[in-house]
């Protein structure tokens, strides 16, 4: 088996190049999607029967919601890899990931409290599925805490990429406790194996949400992941040469 | 047009949520740029330390 392609995405100056052209490529379709998704969800979509204008919260919360699940994916994997093969670009990647991740657990909650309040009647309710994503926040949150604790970038490394591996638990928990236990919040209405319960003038302007948001992270990850090679790489040889 | 901002009565959840999603995807922006500008400056001044003659340092 030819492994150079492996080498050659371990390297740093290699992924520090990759990583700029391609995030524009990211950037801009999801600048240009998340507009329109805008437009398509708070003017041509129709009310809900039941829940009038308020269901519009949905184009916001469930892309948040949906990132900050994917991110601590994408995160968890890097770690793993980092750990298994010692690969330090990987663990760039994972640290990149966290800041983001946090963010949008933070505006899932606040999102799904705002829509909470008008439909359940309160902001907050101790729910296994709100829980759940609370906890995910703490995940983040302890990750980066446990990250800048510790002075040697090696061993920050590894001990942030067990918590992160350990913590891949609660996504399960997430993902299924609407099943699993008597949960208020509502079962999936998008991602399910029959037809999506929504209209496709409802349905439409969330596919392009739920895309626009996972481009956009992935443009935003893959600047952080530069700053962090070069953080890391700034002694090395190549980095005069990406200077220029 | 002040009835698309009434949101059917849900104007006070509803644009909030928006607000913080979109300061949410600004931010991130941001914060990844800075963190990448520093990053290079950062780079760029340890080069010029290592490539000044000794007496310089």
């Amino acid at each position: 088996m030819n492994w150079t392609w492996f080498h050659k995405f371990g390297s740093p100056p290699h992924i520090y190049r990759i990583a700029g052209s391609l995030a524009p490529w990211f950037g801009w379709p999801a600048g240009l999607l998340i507009i329109a998704a805008l437009y398509a969800g708070l003017v041509l979509a129709p009310p809900d029967y039941q829940q009038g204008d308020g269901f519009r919260i949905i184009y916001v919360h469930a892309p948040s919601a949906w990132l900050s699940v994917m991110i601590y994916g994408v995160m968890a994997t890097a770690a793993a890899i980092g750990l298994i093969w010692r690969m330090k670009v990987a663990h760039a990647a994972a640290a990149s990931c966290a800041g983001i991740g946090a963010w949008f657990t933070v505006v899932s909650l606040i999102t799904g409290m705002l829509w909470g309040k008008p439909m359940w009647g309160t902001y907050w309710v101790w729910d296994p599925r709100l829980t759940a994503q609370l906890v995910l926040l703490f995940l983040y949150l302890g990750y980066m805490g446990l990250r800048s604790g510790i002075d040697d970038l090696g061993r920050a490394d590894r001990a942030s990429a067990v918590l992160a591996i350990v913590g891949v638990i609660n996504i399960p928990i997430i993902r299924y406790s609407v099943e699993w236990w008597n949960s208020i919040h509502q079962a999936p209405s998008v991602m399910k194996m029959d037809r999506p319960s929504m209209p496709m003038d409802m349905l439409a302007p969330l596919l392009m949400m739920l895309l626009g948001f996972t481009l956009y992270f992935a443009a935003v990850m893959l600047v952080r992941l530069r700053a962090e090679i070069l953080r890391r790489e700034r002694s090395a040889s190549w980095v005069k040469e990406a200077l220029q | 047009m002040s009835e698309f901002f009434a949101m059917g009565g849900y104007a006070a959840f509803l644009w909030p949520a928006y607000a913080v999603t979109l300061l949410a995807v600004v931010v991130n922006v941001i914060t990844a740029r800075r963190a990448h500008a520093a990053a290079r400056e950062e780079a760029r001044r340890r080069l010029e330390m290592e490539s000044a003659p000794e007496h310089e340092r």
